[in-house]
C-alpha cells in the first residue's frame, strides 16, 4: 500500500464511543469508550479475534445500533441521534458490507431488483429507464455479468454474491463504508479479486473504508491506518507501517507472532499466550489483556490511557516503556 | 521415514446430485510415509474432504461412490474390507479431526464421556482405568481433567476443538486426517493448537494428512504438499521446494493471490475466472480455462511429469527448458 497523508477535517469523528448490551449474566461492554477519526478516501484496518467488539463498533458508528454513550461525527455534524429524515440522509452517506454473503442478500429478490430498490428508496432516480441504466452501471462497475443480472442469490458463487453486496452499498455513492469481514467467506483467489475491486473501487471514487477482519495479511495490504482491538477497546492505533515495523503493545505482539506465515526457512517464533479470552462483561477496571499478558504487574491493574507514544501512535499500556 | 506407510492408487469419487455425475476425486495417488505430514491444498469443492472420508470409507452412498482405486495401510486394501473390520480400525488406527467442532460433539454427553465411548471401543479397560485415561488424555491437550464432567457448550471454541483432537488421539491413531482443524479459530488459538498437533505428532510418531486451504498453516506444519485442484493433484512436492520453486500455473496462481507472500504490490494477481463445474469438467487440463499458459495441447493427455527429484507437476510445459532459460 502506497503511503498516503491524511490531513484536514476529518470525515467520521468517533469519540468515546460506547455500546453495552444487557445479557442475563450482567453487562457486556462490546464496545468500550472507543475514540478514532477516519479522512476521506483512508482506509482504517480493525482487527482483533473474534468477540472483541470490532463488528459492533462498526454497526455503532453506521447506525445499525444505538451507542450507549459517545458521538459520532459525519463531516462534523452529530449523527448519533438524528431521527427521520435527516437519519435517511446519514444512510444514503454511510454503508456497510456484510460478512456473510450468503445470508446477506434477500433470497426471493433477484440481483437486478436486489440492487434497485436502494435506487428507488432514495428517489434519486425518475422513471424506470433511469433505474435501470444506474443499476446496470453499478454493475458493470463491480464486474456482475449481464447474463446473471435477472438470477437469484443461490444461483450465484460466494465471490459474485459479494460482488453483488458491494454494488448494493455502493448504489447511492456514499462517502463511508464499513466493510466487514467481506473477504473471510471467500477462497483466496477469489478474495484477491474482491480486494482488487475494493481498492480500485476507491481510487475511483474516493470514498473511505472501516475494514473490519480478523486476517492481518488483507489488513496489512488494505489500510492505511490499524486500530487494534481486545475486549471492546483500541490497545494500539497507528499507520500500517508502523504497526508491522515497530509495533508496541504485548496483544498486538502476540497476535501478530501468531499468523502462519509461508516463509518457510524462518518457522514462526510465537509469543506464548496463557490461557483464554476473558469476559468482557462485567469487566474489572485496568488493563483488560492483563490475566494473558507476560509483562502483567500490579499497576495493569489500574485503568489504562490510550497514549501518544510517538507521533500518530497511540499504545494503550502503562509499561509500553519498560517492555520496548 | 522410508516404508510406506498409506499408498492411495488412482482413487476415483463421483457424487450423483440430481441426474449429473460430479466429480469429486478424479484418479488420486499419493504415498504417505511414517511420521509424515502431508498438506492437502485447494480451494472450495476441490475435493479435499473427500479424499479423506474415502480413506476412512465414511462417504455417505448414495449420493457418493467410490468408483475405482485402491487405498493401502500397511499392506492392507481398506476398500476390500468389510463394514465390520473398517469400524475397528476407525477411532483406532485411523482418526479424523472435524472441521467444525461446534457440531462434532454430542452436546448431550459430558466431554469425559464422549471420550470414554471412543476408549472403550477399542479396549477393554475397567471404568476406573477408562476414567484416568481419559483425563490423561484431556490434560496432555491442556484440558484440566476436573472438567471431565461438563458438556460441550460450557467450552470455548478453541477448547471444543481441543476435545475433538483429544477424541481423535485418544487410542493412539497410527493415522490422523486433520480436516482444516483450526480454520473456525482465532489466530492466537490456531496457534497454540497447531503447536500442540505438532507436539503430539512427534510424541506418537504419528502420520498426519493435514487438509486445508491456508498456506501459512501448510508452510508451518507440513513436510510435503500436495495441490488439489478439480480432484487432481496438479502438483506435489516437498515443502520447501514448493514454496521457492511453484512450477504448476495453479499453485503460482494461489501464491500471487496472497497478500503476505506479496509484500508492497499495490494490486494481488488473482486467478481469472471461477472453479470449472465439476459436473463438467473441461476437456484435457481441468484448469486450461483459467490458465494465462493454455494452449492448445492442453486439451490432450496432460503428463504427470517429475520435474525435479520427488517434484511432480501434472502440466504439458516443459519446466527443466524453463529453469535453464531463468
Amino acid at each position: 500500500m502506497s503511503k498516503k497523508e491524511f490531513s484536514g477535517a476529518p470525515l467520521i469523528e468517533v469519540s468515546h464511543l460506547k455500546k453495552y448490551f444487557n445479557v442475563p449474566a450482567g453487562v457486556n461492554h462490546a464496545v468500550d469508550d472507543i475514540s478514532f477519526t477516519i479522512h476521506k478516501g483512508e482506509t482504517v484496518g480493525v482487527v482483533g479475534e473474534s468477540g472483541c467488539g470490532k463488528s459492533t463498533l462498526g454497526r455503532t458508528i453506521i447506525r445499525l445500533l444505538e451507542a450507549t454513550d459517545g458521538t459520532v461525527l459525519l463531516n462534523g455534524k452529530d449523527i448519533t441521534h438524528v431521527k427521520g429524515k435527516e437519519l435517511k440522509e446519514v444512510r444514503e452517506q454511510v454503508q456497510i458490507v456484510f460478512q456473510d454473503p450468503y445470508s446477506s442478500l434477500n433470497a426471493r429478490m433477484n440481483i437486478n431488483s436486489t440492487i434497485m430498490e436502494p435506487l428507488k428508496r432514495s428517489g434519486r432516480y425518475k422513471g424506470k429507464k433511469e433505474l435501470a441504466e444506474k443499476a446496470n452501471e453499478l454493475m458493470d462497475l463491480v464486474g456482475i455479468d449481464e447474463r446473471l443480472r435477472n438470477a437469484y442469490p443461490h444461483e450465484l458463487d460466494g465471490g459474485r454474491r459479494q460482488r453483488v453486496g458491494i454494488a448494493r452499498a455502493l448504489a447511492l455513492e456514499p462517502h463511508f463504508i464499513v466493510c466487514d469481514e467481506p473477504v473471510s467467506a471467500l477462497d483466496v483467489s477469489i478474495q484477491a479479486q474482491v480486494l482488487n475491486l475494493l481498492m480500485d473501487l476507491q481510487d475511483q471514487m474516493g470514498m473511505a473504508y472501516m475494514f473490519v477482519t480478523h486476517d492481518l495479511s488483507v489488513v496489512r495490504h488494505i489500510s492505511d491506518n490499524i486500530c487494534v482491538m481486545y475486549l471492546g477497546q483500541l490497545v494500539e492505533k497507528c499507520s500500517t507501517e508502523e504497526l508491522f515495523a515497530n509495533n508496541l503493545h504485548p496483544y498486538t505482539k502476540a497476535l501478530l507472532s501468531a499468523i502462519p506465515t509461508t516463509d518457510v526457512h524462518h518457522p514462526m517464533q510465537r509469543i506464548q499466550l496463557k490461557g483464554e479470552i476473558t469476559s468482557p462483561i462485567n469487566p474489572k477496571p485496568g488493563c483488560r489483556f492483563a490475566s494473558r499478558c507476560p509483562y502483567a504487574t500490579a499497576a495493569c491493574s489500574e485503568p489504562q490511557e490510550l497514549t501518544e507514544v510517538s507521533k500518530n501512535h497511540f499504545v494503550s499500556c502503562c509499561r509500553v516503556a519498560e517492555i520496548n | 521415514m522410508s516404508e510406506k506407510f498409506l499408498q492411495l492408487k488412482n482413487v476415483e469419487v463421483v457424487y450423483t446430485s440430481g441426474g449429473d455425475i460430479v466429480h469429486a476425486v478424479n484418479g488420486v495417488s499419493f504415498d504417505l510415509e511414517k511420521g509424515e505430514t502431508l498438506g492437502l491444498v485447494g480451494e472450495t469443492g476441490a475435493g479435499k474432504t473427500t479424499i479423506a472420508r474415502a480413506i476412512l470409507r465414511i462417504l455417505p452412498n448414495p449420493p457418493a461412490i467410490f468408483k475405482g482405486g485402491e487405498i493401502i495401510l500397511d499392506g492392507q486394501n481398506l476398500v476390500e474390507l468389510s463394514e465390520n473390520e473398517m469400524l475397528k480400525i476407525r477411532g483406532d488406527k485411523i482418526a479424523m479431526i472435524f472441521q467444525d467442532p461446534m457440531t462434532a460433539l454430542n452436546p448431550l454427553m459430558t466431554i469425559g464421556d464422549q471420550i470414554l465411548e471412543v476408549l472403550m471401543l477399542h479396549n477393554s479397560y475397567s471404568k476406573e482405568e477408562g476414567h484416568k485415561r481419559v483425563v490423561e488424555i484431556l490434560e496432555m491437550v491442556g484440558i484440566p481433567g476436573e472438567r471431565y464432567v461438563e458438556y460441550p457448550h460450557q467450552f470455548s471454541g478453541g477448547m471444543k476443538q481441543r476435545v475433538v483432537i483429544a477424541m481423535a488421539l485418544a487410542c493412539d491413531p497410527e493415522l490422523l486426517l486433520a480436516d482444516e482443524p483450526t480454520t473456525a479459530l482465532d489466530v492466537t488459538i490456531q496457534a497454540q493448537v497447531l503447536e500442540m498437533i505438532n507436539d503430539l505428532k512427534k510424541k506418537l510418531n504419528t502420520s498426519m494428512i493435514l487438509i486445508t486451504h491456508d498456506l501459512g498453516v501448510v508452510a508451518q506444519t507440513c513436510d510435503n504438499v500436495a495441490v488439489i485442484y478439480a480432484g487432481q493433484i496438479v502438483e506435489y512436492a516437498e515443502k520447501v521446494e514448493l514454496f521457492d520453486h511453484p512450477q504448476h500455473p495453479y499453485t503460482l496462481g494461489l501464491f500471487g493471490s496472497l497478500p503476505e507472500m506479496n509484500e508492497g504490490a499495490e494490486r494481488l494477481k488473482p486467478i481469472d475466472g471461477m472453479p470449472p463445474d465439476p459436473t463438467n469438467l473441461p476437456k484435457g487440463c481441468p484448469f486450461n480455462p483459467r490458465c494465462p499458459h493454455a494452449t492448445e495441447k492442453c486439451f490432450g493427455t496432460i503428463p504427470y511429469q517429475e520435474t525435479a527429484p520427488g517434484h511432480f507437476t501434472r502440466c504439458v510445459m516443459d519446466f527443466k527448458q524453463e529453469g535453464e532459460k531463468k
